[in-house]
């Protein structure tokens, strides 16, 4: 793990937290449509540790749903070196990765893509299903799961029966019944009001308290200010601590409570 | 993901999109029924043939009058000429011109009406001598059958099927009753006893009465002493070949033609029987085939077609599971399954159809359709396995899709 010790480190971790989760070394991902080449990441270092909450930031076009694609081992890089929980994810076939995507992250997206022909509670299952979880088990599990996001009672609703804050519950619940090491989240916030957004949140501090790594990007400083370290992203690049500083500021008006 | 869990997540797939799903199958559809119908008239055809045989008897030459080898119509085609005779029965009793001819019995027939008690019933009446009940092997249940005295006499007698017994009577327990043939009173003088039916005619509802009196009171027509029908018993099966030259030769002397060619009447034995159900089942099986593997291969591209739209569609749900750890085979079997689904239910819809057919057909076109378990078990497993095979494009395509990708589409 040392040995892949990145050579830049814009905003050093705290103390307290534990083992790299996730390290990112000269990470390039070029673009190809036809014959147009698009560097959407030009060279980013980027080390995440065990319990940590980072929130990515950055302007739009910036690379942020790229960088989170590479973590979350849906895509792979042009070069460089990504490291996920002690996997080599670069040499990993496609079975494989589907497996580090199973056992290691739970992802929340904007859109919540929640199947609709599924009640809530078989939505929440499917991470437990491909983790060949026996199936009596797995009822139990996705249960509680939604009973710590607050949905006990709309275990049996489909999604379009549920306003969009259950939904993106629904989302968190299915992101954490496998227990991931790290939660993945692009935009959870993006289409919901603000007291969904608050539930959101709450549910994401609670899950940071019990130790999970979180990940999210975000583009309201409001959300990205509950993280504990903001990484700023511009034009496929982690920004230096001094700029991130200057860009939160500009980002908000009581910006400037990065780190 | 195991079995249960994939079957139940295609099935549910299949069935939200109901209509479309049944429209997909409507090619294997008709091809399992195509194949269903197919097996059973093969079956049907051998049990028809079968029991024809075992009717009449496998040592029973049929002579019918006209030419079967002309068509020109100069010697008249069948039942156009009557060039049969009952002196020419009598010559093929001859031990001497035919010794390996057992016994011959001459038919003259014709659908009257019957009456008795106030009951009408319409049925073949068939004149014809003593020997018939030995030459097509049938039996009495009561009474006697016509005897040489009432051929003599021209006797007002007859023999009754049982059907046609129980059609006027309520029973076969007629003997000594009266019925009224074409306005004349005929005596019963015995029933025989049930044989079933043939593919031509039911065995069991007709009426036999003296030739004699056929040929004078009830049928006569030009020529009284014509006759439609001979049939001449082979001593045994061995000797049908030499029975049948025999006979040939007989009636060529009596009728003074020179060579077998131009000969004015025509002999068949079961053999022919067999020889046209077989080519008439030979010609229905090339049609019913064809029509079965151009369906399935229809019905297989359209399970293709719609398993590729299903991809399409879903683009988004296999980016999803994808991302929630599912691997590609878990993906690829999904699909097959789904295709599979749908070869089935093509299968199982197509084998209702075709076991419905299958005894709704027989009235229509006269040959019985046997439904065999295996061919039904058999068709509808050749349908989940077309269902796969063209599968196996769509779901390889799925399997194959980038998460981000798929996950990216709208
Ligand atoms: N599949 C692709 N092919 C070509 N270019 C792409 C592709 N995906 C993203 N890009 C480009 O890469 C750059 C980064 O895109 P990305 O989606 O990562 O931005 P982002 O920071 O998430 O933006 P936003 O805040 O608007 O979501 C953009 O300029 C985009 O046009
Ligand atoms: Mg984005």
């Amino acid at each position: 793990m040392s040995a892949l010790a990145p050579t830049v480190q814009p905003h050093m971790p705290e103390g307290e937290y534990g083992e790299p989760v996730i390290q990112l070394t000269a990470a390039r991902k070029v673009y190809r449509s036809g014959t147009i080449e698009f560097e959407a990441l030009r060279g980013v270092d980027l080390e995440i540790r065990q319990g940590e909450y980072v929130a990515i930031m950055g302007p739009s076009g910036s690379g942020k749903s790229t960088l989170m694609n590479i973590l979350g081992c849906l895509d792979t890089l042009t070069t460089g070196h990504y490291r996920l929980a002690g996997h080599d994810v670069d040499d990993l076939d496609e079975a494989e990765l589907a497996e580090i995507r199973n056992k290691e992250i739970g992802f929340v997206f904007q859109q919540f893509n929640l199947l609709p022909s599924l009640e809530a509670w078989r939505n929440v299952e499917l991470p437990l299903m491909y983790g060949r979880v026996p199936s009596h088990e797995r009822r139990a599990r996705a249960e509680r799961a939604l009973e710590r996001v607050g949905l006990g009672s709309r275990l049996a609703n489909k999604p379009g029966e549920l306003s969009g804050g259950q939904q993106q519950r629904v989302a968190v619940a299915r992101a954490l019944v496998a227990e991931p090491t790290m939660i993945l989240a692009d935009e959870p916030t993006g289409n919901l009001d603000s007291v969904s957004t608050r539930d959101v949140l709450g549910l994401f501090d609670e899950l940071h308290e019990l130790g999970r790594t979180i990940v999210l990007i975000t583009h309201e400083l409001e959300v990205a200010q509950r993280a504990r370290r903001i990484v700023w992203v511009r034009d496929g690049v982690i920004a230096d601590p001094a700029e991130t500083a200057r860009a939160i500021g500009h980002a908000g008006p009581g910006g400037g409570a990065a780190a | 993901m195991n079995w249960t869990e994939t079957l139940g997540t295609s099935w549910a797939a299949v069935r939200s999109h109901g209509l479309r799903s049944l429209l997909t199958v409507l090619g294997i559809l008709i091809g399992i029924a195509a194949v269903i119908l197919t097996v059973g008239l093969g079956l049907g055809t051998q049990k028809d043939v079968s029991s024809q045989i075992s009717s009449l008897g496998s040592n029973l030459l049929i002579v019918s009058p006209g030419s079967s080898t002309d068509s020109s119509g100069v010697r008249g085609g069948f039942g156009t000429s009557a060039t049969l005779t009952a002196a020419d029965a009598t010559a093929l009793d001859s031990d001497v011109n035919a010794p390996d001819v057992a016994g011959v019995a001459a038919e003259k027939s014709t659908s009257l009406a019957l009456e008795a008690n106030d009951t009408n019933w319409t049925t073949t009446v068939t004149g014809t001598t003593p020997s018939w009940l030995d030459v097509r092997s049938r039996e009495l249940v009561s009474g006697e059958f016509i005897t040489d005295d009432d051929e003599a006499s021209s006797a007002a007698v007859t023999v009754l099927g049982s059907e046609t017994a129980t059609e006027l009577f309520g029973t076969t327990n007629v003997v000594g009753q009266t019925v009224t043939i074409d306005d004349r009173s005929f005596e019963i003088v015995g029933v025989l006893a049930s044989a079933g039916s043939d593919s031509s005619s039911n065995l069991d509802d007709l009426a036999i009465v003296p030739l004699s009196t056929a040929a004078t009171q009830l049928i006569g027509g030009t020529d009284s002493a014509s006759v439609s029908t001979i049939y001449v018993k082979a001593a045994s099966d061995t000797q049908l070949a030499a029975a049948y030259q025999e006979a040939q030769t007989v009636l060529l002397n009596l009728h003074s033609i020179g060579s077998a060619d131009d000969a004015d009447f025509t002999i068949s034995s079961q053999n022919a029987l067999v020889d046209t159900a077989t080519s008439i089942y030979q010609t229905l099986t090339v049609l019913l085939t064809g029509i079965a593997a151009l369906s399935l291969l229809v019905g297989g591209i359209g399970v293709m077609n719609i398993m590729l739209v299903s991809v399409t569609e879903r683009t988004r749900e296999i980016g999803l599971r994808k991302a929630l750890g599912a691997p590609p085979w878990a993906i690829r079997r999904q699909f097959l399954v789904e295709a599979a689904i749908l070869g089935l239910t093509g299968g199982v819809l197509g084998a209702v159809l075709g076991c419905g057919a299958a005894l709704l057909l027989p009235g229509v076109i006269g040959s019985s359709i046997v439904i065999a378990p295996a061919a039904v078990a058999l068709s509808i497993g050749v349908a989940i396995a077309i269902g796969l095979v063209f599968g196996v494009y769509p779901a390889t395509r799925a399997a194959r899709l980038a998460p981000i990708d798929a996950l990216r589409s709208e």
